[in-house]
């Protein structure tokens, strides 16, 4: 028993302790992870809040976006004409979501829209494979000018590996979070979208149009799901499987609250970095790949306490 | 300025509802600027110059005093998505006009000290007030008010009643004005509409009103 203890309790941090350098290597490796996460809860936050529909079909979008890409590129249009063509893709997708599924169930409760985006997934899978086929695919990241190889780094009296393609991918991730920031914050669109998710009837008052902001918001989770398409692409490869990853968004969810941006960036970093020293330091004590559902596990611990997220604002029960 | 008063659960909300869209009447017409139609959508309300204040507050609670009047501005700012999402060229020039425009409204309405401040953290009577301005952004031509001074102090009231009036005259914003307060609906309005169990139980000056006896009947509760 007593072993025991030692293996869980201590164990662990003598070995970050004794390979320093490992263990930045492992919060590096989460981290990356971790900012793959943010981007797809990002993508829930924002049509959760505009209009309070959960969408079930945010993973598939990631997929289906890396999929355009790559098949587009595979029919031989040229990598960066390709990228372009899956913008107007999206913004395509966007103007159809509202007419054909927001638009004529309007005021219908939560539940339907839900089940309508477990609709609109299977059509995207159904739809996807049609035009590209179902079997896996490689990001085109060389056509499209990232980078790849590591850079090394001599520390800690060992040596930290970075991937290129990685700290591009943070690169990129943090100057969308930045100008979504400014887009939120300074424009006439940002704020009516903030105000349609703050008082529905107070900014149609005003003519804030919802159609307009419906569009504006799944273009806008498009381009998010894009970009996360493409760097998750880099790592491994493009293919339905990725969906599943989309899962991992509900835990960070939990933990930064269903309508908070900091939330679900904050939550996507500890989620990513917590389940990857998990894996490393914890895993082998249960014979590994507690990667699968650690994630959950720590939401589930985090919903007891606070289960208004990190960033949520307090619930009150009105009765 | 016409004041549209009645007992509670007369219609007197539903009516505004009617006007701005919210709802779509069942029977009758809404003429409007010489135009008449059986029903508006929300938008086209607010797009041919109809605002509106509402009985229980709805701010943006999560913005700024500032945030929530430039919201208003949003039929008046047109720049598309796309400059937008820059935040770049014609849409940076245009959202600087009118966060100017917007100062007036500020200065008007004497909030400037609260300008930053997020609005759930302000009393009542101060959210009261923003919810005139975010109306105000829209330079109405029709402003429908709900209950504007419901819940107040007399100063605030006095405060309030001097907003409407100046906005009435400087402006010529026509104005109806739902109010429960008859001190100051007699004081405000030039035409009183009394609305009881949804039907207009009279219509004339304030002290035609006033002498009214379906009128006092319906304030005492006599049967019908
Ligand atoms: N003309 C009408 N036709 C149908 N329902 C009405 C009518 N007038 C009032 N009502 C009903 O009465 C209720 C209270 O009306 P409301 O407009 O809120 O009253 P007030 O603002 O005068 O207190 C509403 O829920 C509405 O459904
Ligand atoms: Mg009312």
């Amino acid at each position: 028993m007593g072993e025991f203890a030692y293996m869980v309790l201590i164990d662990p941090f003598v070995q970050m302790f004794e390979l320093p350098d490992f263990f930045v290597q492992v919060i590096w490796e989460g981290f990356v992870g971790g900012v793959l996460y943010s981007l797809i809860a990002l993508g829930f936050v924002l049509i959760f809040k505009a209009s309070g529909v959960f969408n079930f079909a945010q993973g598939i979008m990631v997929v289906f976006a890396a999929l355009t890409l790559v098949g587009l590129n595979a029919m031989g249009v040229q990598a960066h004409l390709a990228l372009v063509l899956t913008v107007v893709v999206m913004l395509v997708l966007a103007f159809s979501v509202e007419r054909l599924v927001l638009r004529p169930l309007v005021n219908q409760p939560d539940i339907i829209l839900f089940m309508a985006t477990i609709g609109l997934t299977y059509f995207l899978i159904g739809f996807g494979e049609l035009l590209f086929g179902g079997e896996p695919k490689i990001m085109i990241s060389d056509q499209l000018g990232l980078p790849s190889g590591a850079v090394d780094f001599d520390i800690l009296g060992g040596l930290v590996s970075l991937q290129k393609i990685d700290i591009a991918a943070i690169f990129i991730a943090g100057a969308m979070v930045a100008v979504l920031a400014v887009f939120f914050d300074k424009t006439r669109i940002g704020r009516a979208l903030r105000a349609v998710a703050d008082d529905h009837q107070a900014a149609l008052s005003v003519g804030i149009s919802l159609s307009t902001i419906w569009v504006v918001v799944w273009f806008t989770a498009g381009i998010v799901a894009l970009t996360t398409g493409i760097m998750w692409g880099a790592r491994s490869d493009v293919s339905f499987a990725l969906q599943i990853v989309a899962f991992k968004a509900l835990p960070v969810l939990i933990l930064g609250g269903f309508t908070s941006i900091p939330g679900a960036i904050v939550g996507g970093l500890i989620i990513g970095i917590g389940e990857k020293i998990g894996e490393v330091y914890w895993g082998p004590l249960v014979g590994g790949s507690i990667e699968s559902w650690l994630a959950y596990f720590i939401a589930l611990i985090f919903l007891m306490f606070r289960p208004q997220g990190l960033f949520g604002e307090k619930i009150i029960e009105r009765v | 300025m016409r004041a549209i008063i009645g007992p509670n659960g007369a219609g007197k909300t539903s009516m505004l509802n009617v006007i701005n869209g919210f709802y779509h009447p069942q029977t009758g017409k809404i003429t409007y600027k010489g135009k008449s139609r059986s029903a508006m959508s929300p938008n086209e309300a607010a797009n041919s110059g109809i605002a509106r204040t509402f009985q229980n507050v709805a701010l943006f609670h999560g913005m700024s005093t500032l945030d929530n009047i430039m919201v208003g501005r949003n039929l008046k700012m047109r720049r598309g998505f796309f400059w937008q999402a820059l935040y770049h060229g014609p849409a940076r020039t245009e959202e600087l006009e009118n966060r100017e425009f917007i100062e007036h409204i500020i200065t008007f309405l004497e909030i400037e000290a609260i300008r930053r401040t997020p609005v759930s953290r302000l009393p009542y009577g101060l959210q009261k007030r923003v919810e005139l301005g975010r109306a105000l952004a829209m330079q109405p031509d029709l402003l429908l008010l709900d209950e504007p001074m419901a819940g107040m102090n007399l100063e605030e009231k006095g405060d309030m009643s001097r907003y409407i009036l100046d906005v009435n005259e400087h402006f010529g914003t026509t104005i109806a004005l739902i109010e429960h307060d008859m001190g100051v609906v007699m004081d405000l309005s030039d035409r009183v509409v009394v609305l009881d169990y949804g039907h207009k139980i009279a219509d004339g000056t304030p002290g035609e009103v006033q002498k009214n006896q379906a009128v006092i009947d319906a304030y005492l509760g006599v049967a019908h």
